[in-house]
């Protein structure tokens, strides 16, 4: 679900949450403050940027290129390159590479060019500065093999080695790790002497490991570069050793790889349990926040609202009201726009629910298949009104900035719009518990629920406190509706989407029982999460099903069942 | 105590419902061919008895014998019932949507597996079985009508009647004159104690009156065990039957 | 008691006048279509044959669909799923008659495992060549995944909503499971570009005839078995165990086997009419597996009248028909319109078309008879009586609305 991305700094990752979305304000934030760390560093430790050779002597050097007869010769060129040390002839290196390097036949002039159509758009080799174009007979692409490419990019290794930018050295170690060259291991070792950023010394550390494996260096330097990829302990380290293993001979050596592997082995497994466990959790967070309200409505006063699912759909679509309102008048609101959408969006679904409640379902209580039906029906409606509305496609909710990004712990990637979820379904779940047991509604609630006849002779007005709980129910399914607006799609189909996992979830927790819907909310998020792997996304859900339909075999009446003559077969 | 002369043999039976003890090491025995009145005060067990004799609820502890040596909690309700164990419900329980005639004839003694009751012929045997029973149960007249359409006490004798068909070496009957007129009540004590003379009864009735009619053997159940048992004047002159349920 | 005898006589005869109907189409609708010119004003064009075979399709569907929850009270939200499993049991069958004419010309394997570069046919595409085979599975497959799924949800007493939901969890799980290449039912797009049946294009006009005619034949011969079944004492313990179901129980019946047989049976019917459809409108997808459609077949059935035999045909045809009308001319109402038919049903119509008729009947009889012999009417005996024996209800003197129940 959440992938790193190798190239970025540490901090800067890229969030991608599930339904592909990704958000990017964190890292710039986290890349300024790298810098002024460094800048602070610097003037700390006289840190000396590295040589520059004046651009005369650059150019000289480029403009062999055109007269080099073969690939040994240009070799040798980028070799001068290299040895100038100077960032500045990155460019033109990696135009090279790329094969976009050029000479003017006229004047034998180098530049890097780049085609498009029959001409090419010229550019200098050095500053990048446009120069003009040319037709394709005018030039000659300078000629690149593999051999030359390997040398370019160690090359390149080292010289954004002695890069200024700590994000920049960082990220040639991480490079220079997952390509080790046993030939790079010199400009390690003499990085790491001069490094002074502990995170990026580490990362250099850990490249001149990675490039100790595949030299020839004795058993001792190989023992110790084993014990710091151990250290790291990750995939890469793991891919690292088990490559290395393979071609690793009987000894001392094979041994401590297999020591490491194993070690590694063990803490990735634990890690990714934690890591299932997390989607599994956030998982379950989105199902307990789609089916709490049910967990009223059916579990409570037994009305089967299969319109349920479009509540949600109201309250996502709040939010997307609310977005554009303040997107148009308030733009300085955005990071608020949330907060001002989940009380809108529980007046509306509360409001549409109380209105359904009124004006179908109180006419159809103690028939369950026909509330079933006609609820049916009011979900078409209401999908239907919405498509004519708002159109068939998806809508744009954006993240406010609290909500984008994510943050590591370990191997945990954990991105901050799911964990802001759990944490709010937790505290739906903590509030409406609060309400049902605490406050004088609830208390009416359960008695009207338990005991009409005798509730309503004690005064209490039992067929509005059946319209606010069917309220309450549909507005909380509103503000469920403004959470999954930030992680999934806002779509007429949303709520389809949830409107049988949430009454799996009610039915396996056990009707009539909130805590049941949370503990089966958990678990069959985290079910879900560790099947997925094994069957895939598709069938571990079909799996999961079939799982629930057998489990009501054997309990009928869910995990949290009441038991007693009052409960008919 | 020897079980092999009984019909029913409870014996230590304990149930309980999310902790609360519906049935406390009830012990309770009925010869063949004997009628039981059992009373006592709401929630004192005698519907959990049922369920339990009846194969609904399966007991936490004891042992629930039937006909001297069948272990009743090893089977379920239609096999119960197959063995020879009827049941009236305290509310009357019919089927409202079909005739009297229709309600009798599901109830008739014989296989109860699908495939003979898609193909089967009603046979002159069957017909006078009805016949016989609509008379017992005085419903005659009624045959054609629907069960929903019936009164509550036609409906209570209906329900009767299809306890007879079944034809049951035992009989719950619970609650069996509960909203009827005093002549109805004296018609259903004749009804039962004609039914006695050829089958095991239990019957489960507040109504005294109607148990002294009935003139059996009364136990007296509370908080899930037997409290008193013996003759109604034995019982009712309990002190703790008084206590509990008859009032001072 | 009169009318009684009236109603079983009423409804006896409108079953037979239905039969008769749909083997009159059986014979009329081909000639219509083949042997008029199409230049006569009589003359049926094939895409009308087509539609009207397709609306019987549906009848079919919501007959079975009727036949438990109807009689027997099980609502089910997954007829649906067996409708496209007898439907994709004869599209198989079509691929497999395609051979080396399909667009890779390989001569064994269906277009799709070709494009997917399966290497041979899965073993459960095995036998389907053969048409014999096809239809065994048709009936076959329905049936037992109803019997399975059935075997355990009622031995375990799952009843009302619960099944109705749990019904519907299976159609959904079998949509996920279709939508997936690596099933080997042609994934997303499912099956088409059938070309034969039996040996006959399934394009032809006269192909389409008897396709109508083979539809017409089944639905009568559905409404006949129907009506036997309903008839016999099973039928009358069918309606028990909806009506009472522990009593039943406490009686010795096993209600499990006879919600279990009713559902097998209706399953085998939802099949092959489901069976008989895909040739008709030439493409079977995983669409069909989707839950709203089985809810759809729902309503149909209500609109005509749970409960009664004609009633589920009535309503398919009627609401299908609305259907295609709509979504030609408004089709951005229709979804309103099918759901304001759900309210509108459950709230003002709960007995269906041919149960209010029937109310209606019977309070001009009862009037017309109690002006003829001034006697008191008797209560009116409505035509399904639904009664939850399970709930206390006995407080019938207190007037006013339902009020809910929680779920237990």
């Amino acid at each position: 679900m959440n992938k790193s991305v190798p190239n970025c700094p540490r901090l800067s990752r890229i969030a991608s949450s599930s339904d592909g979305r990704s958000v990017e304000h964190w890292s710039t934030t986290w890349r300024d403050v790298f810098a002024i760390l460094f800048f602070a560093m610097a003037l700390i430790f006289h840190f000396s940027p590295p040589a520059q050779a004046d651009e005369a002597a650059l150019r000289t050097i480029i403009a062999k290129f055109a007269t080099a007869k073969n690939f040994q010769a240009t070799v040798q060129i980028v070799g001068e390159l290299a040895a100038t040390g100077d960032p500045s002839v990155e460019r033109s290196l990696t135009a090279l590479s790329n094969g976009e390097l050029y000479f003017r036949k006229a004047d034998a002039s180098v530049f890097i060019g780049k085609e498009q159509g029959q001409a090419i758009l010229l550019a200098d080799p050095l500053n990048g500065d446009g120069a003009g174009e040319a037709a394709k007979a005018e030039v000659t692409k300078i000629k690149v093999n593999n051999t030359l490419r390997r040398t370019i990019r160690d090359a390149l290794g080292g010289l954004t080695l002695s890069s200024a930018d700590p994000a920049a050295r960082l990220a040639a170690a991480r490079t220079m790790f997952k390509t080790p060259n046993a030939a790079t291991i010199e400009a390690l070792d003499a990085a790491i002497l001069n490094e002074a950023v502990a995170s990026v010394k580490k990362q250099l550390e850990q490249a001149r490991a990675s490039a100790v494996l595949v030299s020839d260096l004795p058993a001792s330097e190989k023992l110790a570069a084993i014990s710091v990829l151990k250290a790291r302990g990750d995939r890469d380290a793991l891919s690292l050793l088990t490559a290395f293993a393979t071609g690793a001979e009987d000894g001392a050596v094979k041994e401590a790889t297999e020591g490491a592997i194993a070690g590694i082995t063990g803490t990735l497994a634990i890690w990714n349990a934690a890591q299932n466990v997390w989607y599994g959790v956030s998982l379950g967070s989105v199902l307990l926040l789609a089916a709490i309200g049910l967990a009223i409505t059916f579990g409570v006063m037994g009305v089967i609202n299969m319109a349920h699912g479009e509540m949600v759909m109201l309250g996502a679509y709040t939010t997307f009201v609310v977005q554009n309102v303040i997107r148009t008048s308030f733009p300085g609101l955005f990071d608020w726009s949330l907060a001002i959408a989940l009380p809108l969006a529980f007046l509306v679904a509360g409001a549409v629910g109380l209105a359904i409640e009124r004006g179908i379902i109180r006419f159809l209580y103690g028939r369950p298949l026909e509330t079933l039906l006609a609820t049916w029906g009011v979900s078409l409606i209401l999908q239907q009104a919405v498509r004519t509305i708002f159109g068939p496609t998806n809508r744009e909710v954006g993240n406010p900035s609290w909500m984008s990004g994510g943050f590591e712990i370990g191997q945990l990637a954990i991105t901050w719009n799911r964990l802001w979820i759990v944490v709010f379904s937790l505290g739906v779940f903590a509030i409406l518990l609060y309400v049902m047991k605490r406050t004088p509604w609830g208390l009416q609630m359960r008695a009207v629920t338990q005991n009409r006849r005798m509730a309503s002779s004690m005064g209490i007005r039992t067929p509005w406190v059946d319209a606010l709980t069917f309220a309450l129910g549909s507005g909380i399914a509103g503000i469920a509706g403004v959470a999954l607006s930030q992680i999934d799609n806002v779509s007429p189909n949303l709520g389809q989407g949830y409107i049988i996992d949430s009454f799996m979830v009610v039915v396996f927790g056990g009707v009539g029982n909130l805590w049941g819907t949370l503990v089966g909310a958990f678990s069959l998020g985290i079910l879900n999460k560790f099947l997925e792997p094994y069957a895939g996304a598709v069938l571990g859900k079909i799996l999961v099903l079939v799982l629930i339909i057998l489990f009501i075999q054997k309990r009928p009446r869910g995990l949290f069942a009441l038991k007693g003559r009052a409960v008919e077969a | 105590m020897s079980r092999g002369n009984t019909i029913l043999y409870l014996d230590g039976v304990s149930v309980s419902f999310d902790g609360f003890r519906a049935i406390n090491d009830l012990s309770l025995v009925l010869d063949r061919g004997e009628m039981r009145a059992i009373i006592g005060p709401n929630g004192a067990g005698k519907t959990t008895m049922m369920d339990i004799v009846t194969g609904k609820t399966r007991p936490d502890s004891g042992e629930v014998f039937f006909d001297g040596d069948i272990d009743l909690t090893r089977h379920d309700e239609a096999e119960i019932a197959m063995m020879g164990i009827g049941r009236k419900f305290q509310k009357p329980t019919v089927f409202e949507s079909h005739s009297v005639e229709d309600n009798l004839l599901l109830s008739l003694k014989g296989p109860r597996s699908i495939f003979p009751a898609l193909f089967h012929r009603r046979s002159a045997e069957e017909n006078c079985r009805i016949d016989d029973i609509l008379g017992i149960t005085r419903l005659g007249d009624r045959r054609g009508d629907l069960a929903a359409n019936l009164s509550h006490g036609q409906k209570q004798w209906l329900e009767i009647g299809m306890l007879l068909a079944q034809d049951p070496k035992l009989l719950l009957v619970d609650e069996p004159v509960a909203g009827m007129t005093d002549a109805e009540t004296e018609e259903t004590a004749r009804l039962l104690k004609d039914i006695a003379r050829e089958h095991s009864v239990i019957v489960v009735e507040h109504d005294m009156h109607f148990v002294r009619e009935l003139g059996v053997k009364v136990t007296c159940l509370h908080e899930g065990s037997v409290l008193s048992e013996g003759t109604l004047d034995f019982v009712s002159a309990d002190e703790r039957v008084v206590e509990v349920y008859l009032g001072r | 008691m009169i009318t009684g005898r009236f109603f079983a006589a009423g409804a006896d005869r409108r079953i037979l006048i239905a039969i008769l109907l749909l083997l009159a189409a059986a014979v009329i609708v081909p000639i219509l279509n083949l042997a008029v010119p199409p230049t006569s004003g009589l003359h049926l064009p094939s895409y009308i044959v087509a539609l009207t075979g397709k609306y019987l399709c549906y009848a079919l569907l919501a007959l079975a669909l009727d036949l438990v929850w109807g009689y027997c009270g099980i609502l089910s939200l997954g007829h649906g799923a067996f409708f496209a499993l007898g439907g994709y049991a004869m599209g198989m069958y079509l691929m497999r008659q395609i051979g080396d004419r399909g667009v890779y010309g390989n001569p064994l394997l269906p277009d799709f495992m070709v494009f997917l570069n399966w290497k041979e046919l899965p073993w459960f595409w095995y036998g389907f060549d053969q048409f014999w085979f096809a239809a065994l599975m048709v009936m076959l497959v329905p049936g037992l995944l109803a019997f399975v799924f059935g075997w355990f949800a009622f031995r375990s007493r799952v009843t009302g909503v619960y099944l109705s939901i749990i019904t519907q969890a299976m159609t959904y799980a079998l949509l996920l499971a279709f939508f997936r290449n690596d099933m080997g039912f042609g994934g997303n797009n499912g099956l088409t570009d059938f070309k034969d049946i039996l040996g006959f294009n399934v394009q032809a006009s006269s192909t389409r005839s008897a396709l109508f005619a083979a539809t017409a034949l089944a639905l009568a011969l559905a409404v006949f078995v129907t009506w036997r079944i309903v008839g016999s004492k099973y039928g009358k313990l069918l309606m028990a165990v909806r009506d009472a179901e522990s009593r039943t129980r406490f009686l010795g019946w096993r209600a499990e086997n006879v919600k279990l047989f009713a559902f097998t049976v209706s399953a085998v019917m939802a099949g092959i009419a489901g069976a008989l459809y895909v040739p008709q409108v030439g493409i079977i997808n995983p669409g069909e597996f989707d839950p709203a459609n089985s809810i759809e077949v729902v309503i149909w059935t209500a609109i005509g009248g749970r409960g009664t035999i004609v009633g589920p045909i009535i309503g398919a045809i009627l609401v299908n028909t609305g259907k295609s009308w709509f979504t030609g001319a408004l089709p951005e109402l229709w979804l309103f319109a099918l759901g304001g038919l759900f309210v509108a049903v459950t709230l003002f119509l709960p007995k269906g078309i041919v149960g209010m008729w029937d109310q209606w009947r019977s309070y001009t009889k009862v009037r017309h008879a109690a002006s003829a012999e001034a006697s008191p009417p008797p209560a009116e005996p409505p035509a399904i009586v639904r009664v939850s024996s399970d709930k206390v209800s006995g407080w019938k003197d207190e007037p006013g609305l339902p009020e809910p129940q929680p779920a237990e």
